[in-house]
């Protein structure tokens, strides 16, 4: 088994910020059933004269260790942040912030940070805001790669929809 | 601290018996088996004599039984032996969809090098249908490899149907039975199996000694050349030591046989019903009955394999999963797959598997600790009712 450090192991103990925001400002779900990892960011904006802060961040994920310490520590380093500030954190600050992670679990740092993306995408487009080229480049790359996931593995799907015990 | 160890389908410890039995070979009669002076000769008559206890177990000639390092050598050599010493009769193979990835990967293998592998499906308990693998052999069938004891959820084929059929139609028939030998019946002869893989540290045997039993008509090539031992089939040095362990260990397990899988069927069903009625949501992969003795797999849909084996092994408990995560591929157990289980089934399953030293104890310490863990991560997840 791969060795975690001992952040993620903490992180993945007592997870932060875990669970839903009722009515959230913005949702991001991101990852996928067919490959083991599912992540749920909800964030809540309080918007004051000249900034808005994301005063509330909460996350629910289905996925290994990494997944469930990447969801969590990403929810520490975005609280009480500005929306540009949040938009700024890369997956390197997560796998920073985690003392590194193992190389096969590079990719759940990368659904953290695309969770944040989709959230804050949802909050702006609801808020009928402007999204920068940036943002609306990874929700497009984001949405090609799960209709990618989604076609190689159709049958796989049809399974999981037939029910949570399908084949019983 | 607890430190409950539920993964004896992984590997087992050496019996303290057999440890005692093997000593004497690493610094007393350390000779090399095909020498010819005294030291050498001493190795070779304790390794044959070795042989013919592996043999007897399964019925088998002492000269039908050849010595690898693991079974995932024995099962290389199986195929492909076969395949390339066959190969003037047919080119088509066929393996059940639950072969374990030595199988699997070794009918790739030959795949992509002029041979053509069928798969066969498994139902949803994880049992191959006889009379569709009747139907899939035709001419050119050299090879049909099955799974006795599936590793992962259990399962138990029906070798004797299965040995009829390929022996009706003439062609060979390979179990790999690295779960199964030793801890359950199996006569090659009655059951007309020609190659059976078996392995010493699934038995309270040293890892690094396996064997293949090859019928003594079988045409089989060897994969590995060189000094011609093992009757020409597998140049290498034998593991004297191991090979010695291994027989002991197989005796062992052979002489309690009845009695321990009585304990362990006890203990298993126990923890079957405990975890299926105490955590919701829940159901058992493989054959009710006709499995293992000592494997327990189990889906917690909501929940990922890998978080659970790593939350239950801060509480003490060592089991584990089929799940992507866990993999070095991130791909989820192809033997979940094939029978049928949903993405979250794959991903949520545990396999927890008991063995000579499992107390009723460690069950309803398990029992008591698993529930709590399972809320935790369904507490987690998004998909929670």
């Amino acid at each position: 088994m791969s060795t975690y450090s001992k952040q993620v192991i903490n992180h993945f103990k007592n997870p932060h910020n875990y669970g839903s925001i009722k009515k959230p400002d913005g949702k991001g779900i991101v990852g996928n059933i067919i490959c083991g990892d599912v992540m749920y960011l909800y964030i809540r904006v309080k918007k004051t004269k000249d900034t808005e802060i994301i005063e509330d961040i909460k996350f629910e994920t289905y996925g290994c260790a990494a997944a469930i310490a990447t969801s969590s520590v990403i929810t520490d380093l975005v609280k009480n942040k500005t929306i540009t500030e949040a938009l700024s954190i890369k997956k390197d600050d997560v796998i920073k912030s985690l003392n590194g992670l193992p190389p096969i679990k590079i990719h759940c740092s990368l659904l953290a940070v695309d969770a944040l993306n989709e959230a804050i995408y949802d909050y702006l487009k609801g808020k009928k805001r402007k999204i920068p080229i940036e943002l609306e480049k990874a929700h497009l790359k984001i949405k090609q790669e799960r209709q990618k996931t989604e076609t190689r593995y159709s049958d796989w799907v049809k399974a999981e929809k037939g029910g949570k015990n399908g084949h019983r | 601290m607890k430190s409950i160890y539920f993964d004896y389908a992984a590997t087992t410890p050496v019996d303290p018996i057999v440890l005692r039995a093997m000593l004497p070979y690493f610094s007393k009669i350390y000779g090399n088996t095909m020498s010819l002076h005294e030291f050498g000769r001493h190795a070779h008559e304790a390794v044959e004599k070795s042989r013919s206890t592996i043999a007897r177990i399964i019925n088998a000639e002492t000269s039908e039984i050849y010595f690898t390092g693991s079974a995932t050598e024995s099962n290389n050599l199986a195929l492909k032996g076969v395949a390339l010493a066959n190969r003037h009769r047919g080119n088509h193979l066929i393996i059940s969809a639950i072969e374990h990835d030595c199988v699997l990967e070794s009918a790739r293998y030959l795949s992509r090098n002029g041979y053509a592998v069928t798969i066969l499906p498994v139902d949803k308990y994880g049992l191959v249908n006889i009379e569709e693998l009747e139907s899939l052999i035709n001419e050119k069938t050299i090879l049909i490899s099955i799974i006795h004891g599936n590793n992962e959820v259990g399962t138990l084929q029906d070798l004797e149907k299965i040995g009829r059929i390929c022996r009706n139609k003439k062609v060979y028939f390979h179990t790999d039975a690295s779960q199964s030998y030793a801890k359950e019946l199996i006569d090659v002869k009655k059951m007309n199996i020609d190659l059976l893989t078996a392995s010493s540290h699934k038995i309270y045997g040293p890892k690094g000694a396996a064997c293949l039993f090859v019928r003594k008509s079988v045409l089989i090539d060897p994969i590995l050349h060189g000094g011609g031992h093992e009757n020409k089939l597998r140049s290498s040095t034998l593991n004297v030591p191991a090979i010695i362990g291994f027989a002991k260990a197989a005796e062992i397990t052979v002489k309690s046989r009845n009695t321990e899988n009585q304990r362990l069927l006890k203990l298993r069903d126990k923890l079957i019903s405990g975890i299926l009625g105490n955590i919701k949501d829940t159901y058992l992969n493989g054959h009710p009955t006709k499995r293992l003795a000592n494997n327990i797999n189990i889906s917690f849909p909501f929940v990922e394999g890998e978080s659970l084996v790593m939350q239950l092994d801060f509480a003490g408990i060592a089991c584990s999963t089929g799940s992507a995560c866990s993999s070095t591929t991130l791909e989820p157990s192809h033997v979940l797959i094939a029978l049928g289980l949903p993405p979250q089934g794959a991903h949520g399953s545990l396999r927890i598997s008991l063995g000579r030293w499992t107390k009723e104890s460690d069950i309803n310490y398990l029992l008591k600790v698993l529930p709590a863990i399972v809320k935790k991560f369904r507490r987690i997840s998004p998909f929670k009712n």
